[in-house]
């Protein structure tokens, strides 16, 4: 049986990849809205391997809650990428620089 | 815990949340088949509503705590008391908001819809009991809240800022989720009280709860905008129209202290010794890098969005003094702060006009001869923000400054009273504009609608008067820390 330990790991390591790719990434919004996805993802992870070895079902609950909610963020960071792209005729990160100081 | 005993009367402390969500949704469907002119009725609809609700919550005020839907949401009279504060802030931010968005287009039924369903998801917040309610309120709050600011969708600026702010946004959710997680994995529950219980037992992993609360920390700081994660805290507030940056600035912040206390102090009550630590340094960075970045702002909402940054420190100043008397001074002070973020924003609302945003500090200058009494408006609110006697804001920053000090964090109060002496510079010098300096010329009087010059200057009233009879507000703050935790 794998151990609860390998099941963090990958947690981690998936959720440092996500944030890694908020902050890195200087392309493309898209790959923000990819990355925040892999964020929850990785919780959802460490959830439901908890939620198993504690023999409690109300972490696997809890990640069915954080699926609809990241669907329900997904649509609206779309959304507003629309209305970006339609001002800026842009998705680039770079060209979000109007604010400042 | 029993859940074959069921009835509707268990559902009695969620009325309030109950009747909201009913009203937003029939708000909804009746936007649907009003025509285009008559799209006020929505805006009053939606006034009457939060109104409603607010009287409904008030009704409550007093009564026994009182836990329903297994545990997961509590009705205790901290809640009771800040829902009030909540709603009645989101109603006077419509009410402030209504000539600025009919000049631009904006009053559509969305706005209203949206500012209800935000509402709704902090009323959630406040009375979570249970790590998803905290989680789904504060998820309802911040999407509402997303598209909110995205609303004006042909300004560049406006999607912008809510860009930025759906990604950081989304980023602290992650980092809060995940803390989660991890004191879910440590405790064993998703209780708030189960999880305070297992913590004070030292039936929990001390590795993995100490890891959680570290991303749990962040993960609010984002919220609050406290520095080192406050980046989004001015682009939002710049970019995005001014209705919605009131919407964010004045009763979130509410809802915020809420989320900490329970999360904080009562939840992770146990690892006091470990959060107070993080929040002093949080504290001292937001009141260090908001009072002097503010001082070069030359857009007044930028300056206000750095004064929110140092505001944020006072407020943690309050909540790691992690006692009643410090968790009650962070109470007054959050109430007292969103009556005076109403009031500077109002200001700069009743100041804009089609095609106009008084924006700038420029647009202030020589106020007084346009307007005697709204330059006297915009004084009080300037001193109280500034923390001079009589206004309120310098009994909220005594009140948290001493519980601090009782809690032995002598070095940080006084660095938070050297940055506010710092700060005071820059909301004397709107004042020293408004009163010293000749307008600019071509500047109409000032004009708005009578109900809202009637609300903005009881708006600045309260803030007065509350300065001069503190006792009631703060009586009653006391009490319901005492009652609630």
């Amino acid at each position: 049986m794998i151990p609860l330990n390998h099941f963090l790991v990958l947690g981690a390591l998936l959720f440092a990849i996500g944030v890694a790719g908020i902050f890195l990434n200087r392309k493309n919004l898209i790959v923000i809205l990819m990355a925040i996805e892999l964020m929850l993802l990785a919780v959802n992870m460490n959830f439901i391997a908890f939620s198993h070895f504690l023999a409690d079902p109300g972490g696997q609950v809890f990640v069915f809650f954080i699926l609809t909610v990241a669907a329900a963020e997904s649509a609206i960071g779309l959304a507003i990428l629309v209305t970006l792209f339609r001002n800026l005729k842009s998705i680039n990160v770079d060209d979000l620089g109007s604010l400042k100081g | 815990m029993n859940t074959a005993t069921f009835s509707l009367a268990t559902l009695a402390p969620a009325i309030p949340e109950i009747v909201l969500l009913a009203l937003a949704c029939t708000l909804l469907l009746v936007d649907l088949f009003l025509a285009e002119r008559d799209r006020h009725v929505t805006y009053w609809l939606g006034i009457v509503a939060l109104l409603g609700v607010a009287v409904l919550a008030a009704l409550t005020i007093g009564r026994p705590t009182a836990v329903t839907f297994q545990g997961m949401f509590v009705s205790d009279m901290m809640s009771q008391v800040l829902k009030v504060a909540l709603l009645a802030s989101v109603a006077i931010t419509l009410l402030y908001s209504r000539e600025y968005l009919e000049a631009r287009g904006l009053l559509a039924g969305e706005f209203v819809s949206l500012s209800l369903f935000a509402s709704l998801g902090m009323l959630v917040m406040v009375s979570a009991n249970h790590f998803l309610t905290l989680y789904l309120g504060l998820e309802l709050l911040a999407l509402s809240l997303y598209a909110l600011v995205a609303l004006q969708r042909d300004s560049v600026v406006s999607t912008e800022a809510a860009m930025k702010y759906f990604v950081l946004g989304a980023l602290a959710s992650g980092m809060l989720l995940y803390g989660l997680s991890m004191l879910y994995g440590a405790t064993g529950s998703l209780e708030l009280n189960r999880v305070a219980l297992a913590l004070s037992h030292s039936q929990a992993n001390p590795t993995l709860a100490a890891f959680g609360l570290v991303f749990v920390v962040a993960g609010l700081a984002f919220k609050l905008g406290a520095v080192p994660f406050h980046m989004w805290v001015p682009d939002v507030y710049q970019g995005a129209y001014t209705p919605a940056t009131l919407l964010i600035g004045a009763a979130p912040k509410i809802a915020a202290f809420a989320f900490v206390m329970r999360l904080l102090a009562h939840g992770l009550g146990g690892l006091a010794a470990d959060w107070s630590v993080m929040l002093a340094i949080l504290a001292a960075a937001s009141l260090a890098v908001g009072n002097l970045l503010a001082i070069a702002q030359t857009n007044l909402k930028r300056m206000l969005a750095y004064s929110t940054i140092s505001h944020m420190g006072f407020l943690l100043l309050g909540i790691l003094s992690g006692s009643d008397n410090g968790y009650s001074s962070a109470m007054f002070y959050v109430i007292t702060y969103a009556l005076m973020t109403l009031a500077s924003f109002g200001m700069i609302l009743l100041l804009s006009r089609a095609g106009f945003e008084a924006e700038n500090l420029e647009d202030f200058r020589g106020l007084n001869k346009r307007s005697k009494w709204f330059a006297f408006v915009m004084l009080v609110v300037m001193f109280s923000l500034a923390g001079i006697p009589p206004a309120v804001g310098f009994l909220a920053k005594l009140a948290v400054l001493q519980a601090a000090l009782e809690a032995g964090w002598t070095w940080l109060v006084v660095f938070a009273v050297l940055m506010s002496v710092i700060g005071a510079f820059y909301y004397l010098r709107v004042v020293k504009l408004m009163y010293m300096d000749e307008p600019v010329g071509g500047e109409p009087p000032v004009a708005g609608r009578a109900d809202m010059r009637v609300v903005l200057s009881a708006n600045a009233l309260a803030v007065l008067l509350l300065g001069i009879v503190p006792a009631p507000l703060m009586d009653l703050c006391a009490r319901a820390i005492t009652a609630s935790l």
